[in-house]
C-alpha cells in the first residue's frame, strides 16, 4: 500500500476507476464508451490549463491569473469574430495563443526582471485582466448569435470519432510530454524546482526559465480562451471566474508539489480527469451539483496530505544498520 | 615547462564592508593537483565563486589556455571548461543519476530532443569506468553522500571540463571512501585535467596535491611545490604567526554531575548514547563530520525526540519536546549553521538577543524597550561585540560577531548547560580566541559546557573530557590528559594503528 | 585586535524622525492625500460627511480581515480561505435564523464558525506541516462548498433589525458601528504586533522560522493562534457583511481574500514574511477604499476598479525595486 501511494499516477488511476465502478454499479450507463468520451472531452480544457500551471509550479512559482487570461483572450477573440467573421479560425487560434502568451510573458517579466513574488504579480494581473475584459466589452456579452458558424462548429466537430476539443487536449498533452521529458527547457524547469542554487551552478538562467514558464502558461490560457468560448458559446466578464483554483486543484491532485520540482504530465492529466469524473458522476447519482465545490476542496486537501507524506524529508541516515534496512 | 591551463591575476572582490579577495593570483596546470589552503574566511569560497561565474571580480584577469576570458554567468564558466564539485554536492535529489550527470549538456537526437537512451548508456559507461557501481536510472536522493560525490565527478568527466574544482570533497566521507576518491583524482589527472583541491586536511594535501597556494585574509601569501615544503611552513603561511594557538588557562572547579543522558537512541541517526557533564566542565564531542554529534545535541535540545533513553538535569528527569521546553529547563544550543539556525538575519542585534528572554524584559507580555536594550547591552559587551549600535541588523555583522550575538542570546537566559556546535567554524582568529576565552569564563562561573567540534587543536585545547563518536555511536569517552591527537583521529575514523598521520 | 577597552554600544544610531519620514507609511500617507484631493476635485459629492461615511462601508469588512492577515503574512503564512469562511459563517447564521436564533446567538455562531475554520486551517498547516497556500486553496473550496450544499441557489433573508444594526447602524452622527469597530481593532492589532512579546515572536518567525524555533519560540503554536485570529476576524466580517446586506447567498464575499491580501501587501507587508506594520495596512485599506469610492462616484463600474487596485498593487511594489535598480546601475 505504501508503495502504491508513492506511485501517484497508479493511485490516482485506481481512484478514478473506483469512482467509475461504484457509479456504474448503480447506473450501468455511466461507464458506456460514449459517456466516458464525454467525460474526457469535458475535462479537456482543464487538462491543458493544468499542464500550463504545472510548468509554472515546477519552478516554485504560481500563476493565479490563468483564468483571467483565458477570459480576456476569449473576449478578444469573440469580439474579433463578431466584428470580422471572415478571419479564418486557425488565424484566430494562433492569435489567441499569441495574446495569451503576451499576457503570460507580462507576469514573467515582472517575476524575472523585478523579482516580485509570483503570487503578488499574478494576484495583481488577475484583477487587471478581469477588469480589462469589462473595459473592452463595456460589460456586454458576445453570444452565439454573434459568432460565426465556423467559430462555434470547430469544437463540435469530430475526427476519428473523437471531438476536436479532445484532440486539442491530446496534442497539447503530447507537446507538454515532449517539453517536460525531452527538452533542455523542460528539464531546467524541474532542476530549478528541485534545487535553485545548484541550477545556477549548472548554468541555468533561473529568471529566464521562470519567464518562459509563465509565457507557456499564458499561451495555453490563450488557447483555452478560444476553446472555452467556442464550447460554451458565450463570452462575458464572468467567464471562468474562480477557475484558477480548479486548475491548481487539478495539479495538486495530480501530484504536483507546490514546493516545486515534482510533477508529471500523466499525473496532471489524471488529476484533471479525476475532477471531470466527479463532476459528471454527481448528477448521475442524483447528488446536487452544489456538492462539487466541497468535494474538490476535500480532494485538494486529501491530495496535499498524501503528497506531503511522500515528500517528507528524512533526516540524515547515519547508523549503518539503518542504511542497510 | 608547460604553460598553465588557467591563470588568475590581480583578482579583487569587495563586498560592502568586507574585502573578500585582494589582488589574488592563481595558476592551475594540466594533469596536476593544486591545493588551495587557507583558514575559514580566507577567501577560498569567494575565489571558487569567481571561477565559476557566480561572482564578478571587481578587478583582475582570468585566462584559460592563454586567452583572456570573462565569466559573466555560470554558463560562461561551464563553456570555458570550469566545473566545481562542492562540499554538500550541489546536485538534484529528485532527478536521476544520469540526468544529474548530463543536465545542461544532454545528448540530443536528430530532432533536437533529449536522447535518454544515449544519455543513460553514456552515463553508465562513465560510471563503470570509475567502478562506481551506481545505477544511472535511480534518483539521486537514493544515494549516500559518498556516491553523490562520485556522480559529481562523473559529471565533471562527462562535460569534459579542463578545470575541475573540488571544494572540500572529503568532508563527509569515510576513510575508505576517501581512498576511492583518491583513485578518481588520479584518473582525472591522467586525463589531463587541471584540478584545484580545497581541503583543510594536511594528510590529504600531502597525499594528493602537486602544488599549493595559500590564502590568508583574502590575499595570496604563498605558493610552491608540495614536495619542497614542510607542513609547518604551510601552517606558518596560513596563520601568519606562530602555529600554537594559545588556549586559555583553565581554572574551573569541576563539581557534581549536572546533566546526564542514558541510552539515547534514534531509528536512523544515533544509538545508545550515554554521557554526563559536570558543573564547571567542558565536555568535548569529537568525530568526523556526519558522525551524528549534532543530531544527538539536537535531541538533547528538544528539536528531535529520541525513540528511547532518558535524560536528567540536576537530578530531575527531563524530556524536552521542543527547543522551548529545553530552554525553560536551562539547556541552550549554539547551532553549527549560524545563518540558518542561529541568528535571525533581518532583525537588529537587541531583538536577536532578547528573543528567548522576552518574558524577563517585558511586563505582562508587553514589550519594554529600555529593558531589552539593557539586557542586550549587558551580554553583548561581556562578549566584546563589535557593532556600531544595538539596532544594527545582524546580517551586517561578521561571522564571529554573529556568533557572539547567538552566545549572548543564550547567556541572557541564565542556562545551566550550554551546548556549542562547532562554535568557531568559519570565524576569524580573533573572534575564535574570544569565544575560547569566554568558554573558559563560563565554566569558571559554574556552567556546564558541551562543545561539539571537528577541530583537533580546539578539542584538545579546551575540553576536560572528550567523547568520540563514529557512525552514530560513542566509540570512547576519554580524559583529556596526555592524549595524542593521533589517538583521537584513529578512533574517529575507525582506522587501525598502522595508518599513522 | 588589541583594542581591549570595553566599548559602549548605543541603542541606535539613526534618527527615528528621519527614518520615519522616509518610510513606506509616509509614502502611503502621501498617496492617500493625493487621491483624497483628486476625489474632491473629481466629484462635488465627495466632500460631504455622509459620503465620507458611506466610504467607510466600502472597506471596513475587508480591512478587518487584512489586520489579522497582516500578522499571518508577516509570520510567513497566508490564508486564501477568508472569504469562504465568511460565506460559511454567513450561511450557518442564516441556517440558525430559520430555527429562530436571536441576535446574540447569530453573532456567536458567526464568530464561532470563524474560530473553528481558522483552527482547522491552523491544524492542517502546523499540525500536519502542510504548505498554507495549498491548504487554504483547499479549505476555500471546502468552506464555500459547504455553503453551496446547504443553500444551493437559495438565499437566507429576514435578519432581525437588531442584527442589521451591526452592518448598517451608526454609533454617533455619521460614524458607523463598522468604522468604530475597525478603529478599535486596528488599535488592538497595533498593540499586539508592535507592543507585545507575541508580536515580536511573529516577526522572528517570519524572518527565519528555523532560527526562531532554535531560539525557543513555539513556532507551531504561534502560527496556529494566527490562523485562529484570521478566522475570528473573518467571522466578525461575516457578521458585519451579512447584517449590511441583510441576506446570505453562497457567493457572498467572493474575491474578498484577494482584496484583503492586496491591502496587506500594499501596506508594506512583505509577502515573504518578516516585515510590515499595522499602520501601513490601515493606510492601504484607506487608499483602496478611497480609490474604489472615488471611482464609484464617477460611475466607474466595480469590475473596472479592480484594474486600479491590481495596478496599484504591482506599481507600488515595482517602483521601489525599479528605483533601486536604476540607482545601482548608475556609476557611483
Amino acid at each position: 500500500m505504501n508503495r502504491l501511494l508513492k506511485h501517484r499516477e497508479i493511485f490516482l488511476a485506481l481512484a478514478i476507476l473506483l469512482v467509475l465502478v461504484l457509479v456504474t454499479i448503480r447506473f450501468p450507463r455511466f461507464a458506456q464508451p460514449g459517456n466516458l468520451l464525454t467525460i474526457f472531452n469535458d475535462s479537456s480544457i482543464l487538462m491543458m490549463l493544468a499542464l500550463g500551471q504545472m510548468t509554472v509550479i515546477l519552478t516554485r512559482s504560481i500563476d493565479l491569473s490563468m483564468a483571467a487570461n483565458l477570459a480576456l483572450t476569449g473576449m478578444i477573440v469573440a469580439m474579433t469574430n463578431a466584428a470580422f467573421p471572415g478571419v479564418p479560425i486557425p488565424v484566430l487560434i494562433l492569435g489567441c495563443i499569441a495574446v495569451g502568451g503576451v499576457l503570460g510573458a507580462f507576469n514573467g517579466v515582472l517575476v524575472w526582471k523585478l523579482n516580485i513574488p509570483p503570487i503578488v504579480v499574478t494576484l495583481g494581473t488577475l484583477t487587471i485582466y478581469r477588469g480589462l475584459i469589462f473595459v473592452i466589452s463595456r460589460g456586454a456579452w458576445v453570444n452565439a448569435a454573434q459568432m460565426s458558424p465556423d467559430f462555434v462548429a470547430l469544437q463540435r466537430g469530430a475526427f476519428l470519432g473523437l471531438p476536436i476539443l479532445s484532440w486539442f487536449a491530446i496534442v497539447v498533452a503530447l507537446l507538454f510530454w515532449l517539453l517536460m521529458t525531452r527538452t533542455p527547457l523542460g528539464r531546467s524547469l524541474y532542476a530549478i524546482g528541485v534545487n535553485p542554487t545548484a541550477s545556477v551552478y549548472t548554468g541555468i538562467d533561473v529568471g529566464r526559465t521562470k519567464f518562459l514558464a509563465f509565457t507557456i502558461a499564458g499561451a495555453v490560457s490563450g488557447l483555452a480562451g478560444y476553446l472555452w468560448i467556442s464550447r460554451y458559446v458565450i463570452a462575458s466578464t464572468e467567464v471562468a471566474s474562480g477557475y484558477e483554483l480548479t486548475i491548481i486543484a487539478a495539479c495538486v491532485i495530480g501530484g504536483v508539489s507546490i514546493a516545486g520540482g515534482i510533477g508529471t504530465v500523466t499525473g496532471v492529466l489524471l488529476g484533471a480527469i479525476f475532477l471531470g469524473v466527479i463532476n459528471n458522476a454527481l448528477p448521475v447519482i442524483n447528488i446536487s451539483p452544489f456538492w462539487q465545490m466541497a468535494i474538490s476542496g476535500s480532494a485538494i486537501l486529501l491530495a496535499v496530505i498524501l503528497n506531503a507524506r511522500g515528500e517528507r524529508q528524512k533526516g540524515r541516515v547515519i547508523l549503518k544498520k539503518a542504511e542497510a534496512a | 615547462m608547460t604553460p598553465p591551463v588557467l591563470t588568475l591575476s590581480g583578482i579583487t572582490k569587495t563586498f560592502p564592508g568586507v574585502r573578500a579577495l585582494h589582488n589574488v593570483a592563481l595558476e592551475l596546470f594540466a594533469g596536476q593537483v593544486t591545493a588551495l589552503i587557507g583558514e575559514n574566511g580566507a577567501g577560498k569560497s569567494t575565489l571558487v565563486k569567481v571561477m565559476t561565474g557566480i561572482y564578478q571580480p571587481d578587478a583582475g584577469e582570468i585566462t584559460v589556455a592563454g586567452k583572456p576570458v570573462t565569466l559573466p554567468t555560470a554558463h560562461a564558466a561551464f563553456e570555458a571548461g570550469v566545473t566545481a564539485i562542492h562540499q554538500e554536492t550541489v546536485l538534484f535529489d529528485e532527478l536521476t543519476v544520469a540526468e544529474n550527470i548530463y543536465l545542461g549538456h544532454a545528448p540530443r537526437n536528430r530532432f533536437g530532443m533529449i536522447d535518454w537512451r544515449k544519455m543513460r548508456s553514456e552515463a553508465k559507461e562513465t560510471l563503470d569506468s570509475m567502478a562506481a557501481g551506481i545505477d544511472p536510472d535511480i534518483k539521486l536522493k537514493e544515494l549516500g553522500i559518498a556516491k553523490k560525490h562520485l556522480v559529481a565527478v562523473a559529471r565533471a568527466l562527462s562535460i569534459d571540463a579542463q578545470i575541475v574544482i573540488m571544494d572540500e570533497p572529503t568532508a563527509a566521507l569515510s576513510q575508505k571512501e576517501i581512498e576511492e576518491l583518491y583513485v578518481l583524482i588520479e584518473l582525472l589527472k591522467a586525463d589531463g585535467k587541471a584540478i584545484l583541491f580545497i581541503s583543510h586536511k594536511f594528510d590529504e594535501i600531502y597525499r594528493i596535491a602537486d602544488r599549493f597556494t595559500v590564502f590568508r585574509d583574502g590575499e595570496q601569501v604563498g605558493t610552491g611545490f608540495i614536495k619542497d615544503t614542510t607542513q609547518s611552513q604551510i601552517v606558518q603561511m596560513m596563520v601568519g604567526r606562530s602555529v600554537d594557538h594559545i588556549f586559555p588557562a583553565r581554572n574551573a572547579v569541576i563539581g557534581e554531575t549536572v546533566f546526564e543522558a542514558k541510552g539515547l537512541s534514534h531509528p536512523t541517526e544515533f544509538d545508545d548514547i550515554s554521557f554526563s557533564v559536570r558543573k564547571g566542565e567542558i565536555l568535548g564531542f569529537y568525530g568526523l563530520v556526519g558522525a551524528g554529534r549534532s543530531e544527538v545535541m539536537q535531541a538533547v535540545f528538544g528539536m528531535t525526540t529520541p525513540s528511547s533513553g532518558s535524560m536528567t538535569l540536576n537530578g530531575q528527569s527531563i524530556a524536552p519536546k521542543s527547543a522551548a521546553d529545553a530552554v525553560e529547563a536551562g539547556i541552550v544550543y549554539v547551532p553549527e549553521e549560524r545563518g540558518k539556525q542561529g541568528v535571525i538575519t533581518g532583525q537588529p542585534i537587541f531583538q536577536n538577543v532578547s528573543l528567548p528572554s522576552l518574558k524577563k524584559t517585558s511586563s505582562n507580555g508587553f514589550l519594554r524597550a529600555a529593558q531589552e536594550f539593557d539586557l542586550a547591552r549587558t551580554y553583548t559587551e561581556r562578549l566584546d561585540l563589535r557593532a556600531s549600535s544595538l539596532s544594527q541588523n545582524v546580517s551586517t555583522l561578521s561571522g564571529g560577531n554573529q556568533q557572539k550575538v547567538v552566545i549572548a542570546k543564550w547567556l541572557a537566559t541564565n542556562p545551566k548547560l550550554i551546548i556549542l556546535d562547532e562554535p568557531t567554524k568559519g570565524i576569524d582568529i580573533g573572534s575564535k580566541a574570544a569565544v575560547h576565552g569566554f568558554m573558559g569564563e563560563l565554566v569558571e562561573q559554574g556552567l556546564s559546557v558541551i562543545m561539539v567540534t571537528s577541530e583537533l587543536p580546539e578539542v584538545l585545547g579546551m575540553a576536560d573530557r572528550i567523547v568520540v563518536m563514529r557512525e552514530g555511536r560513542i566509540i570512547a569517552t576519554l580524559d583529556n590528559k596526555g592524549l595524542k591527537p593521533e589517538t583521537l583521529v584513529r578512533l574517529a575514523a575507525g582506522i587501525a594503528e598502522e595508518e599513522a598521520a | 585586535m588589541t583594542d581591549t577597552t570595553t566599548r559602549h554600544l548605543p541603542n541606535r544610531l539613526d534618527n527615528p524622525l528621519r527614518s520615519s519620514i522616509l518610510s513606506w507609511e509616509s509614502l502611503l500617507i502621501a498617496v492617500a492625500v493625493v487621491i483624497f484631493i483628486i476625489n474632491s476635485f473629481a466629484s462635488p459629492y465627495f466632500l460631504n460627511a455622509y459620503s465620507l461615511s458611506d466610504l467607510t462601508f466600502n472597506f471596513t469588512e475587508k480591512a478587518l480581515i487584512a489586520l489579522a492577515m497582516a500578522l499571518l503574512i508577516i509570520s510567513g503564512e497566508i490564508d486564501l480561505s477568508v472569504a469562504a469562511i465568511i460565506a460559511l459563517a454567513s450561511t450557518l447564521m442564516g441556517f440558525a435564523l430559520q430555527f429562530g436564533a436571536d441576535t446574540p446567538a447569530l453573532v456567536a455562531i458567526g464568530i464561532g464558525t470563524g474560530i473553528v475554520c481558522g483552527a482547522f486551517n491552523g491544524f492542517l498547516v502546523t499540525g500536519l506541516k502542510l504548505p498554507s497556500i495549498v491548504v487554504t486553496i483547499g479549505t476555500m473550496s471546502l468552506f464555500r462548498g459547504i455553503s453551496f450544499i446547504i443553500l444551493g441557489d437559495q438565499s437566507y433573508k429576514g435578519y432581525p433589525a437588531s442584527f442589521a444594526w451591526f452592518g448598517q447602524g451608526y454609533v454617533y452622527w455619521v460614524i458607523s458601528f463598522e468604522l468604530v469597530l475597525f478603529l478599535v481593532m486596528a488599535v488592538l492589532y497595533y498593540v499586539l504586533l508592535h507592543r507585545t512579546n507575541f508580536g515580536r515572536r511573529v516577526y522572528a518567525i517570519g524572518n527565519n522560522d528555523i532560527a526562531a524555533q532554535f531560539s525557543g519560540v513555539r513556532v507551531a503554536r504561534t502560527k496556529f493562534i494566527l490562523f485562529c485570529l484570521t478566522g475570528v476576524m473573518s467571522g466578525i466580517a461575516a457578521v458585519l457583511l451579512t447584517a449590511r446586506l441583510g441576506s446570505t447567498r453562497p457567493s457572498i464575499a467572493e474575491g474578498f481574500e484577494l482584496e484583503a491580501i492586496t491591502m496587506v501587501v500594499l501596506g508594506g507587508v512583505s509577502i515573504l514574511g518578516g516585515a510590515g506594520s499595522i499602520l501601513g495596512v490601515v493606510l492601504a485599506a484607506l487608499i483602496v477604499g478611497l480609490v474604489t469610492f472615488g471611482l464609484g462616484l464617477l460611475n466607474v463600474p466595480g469590475i473596472v476598479m479592480t484594474i486600479f487596485t491590481g495596478s496599484l498593487l504591482i506599481i507600488v511594489i515595482a517602483l521601489p525595486i525599479l528605483f533601486r535598480q536604476w540607482r545601482n546601475r548608475r556609476p557611483a
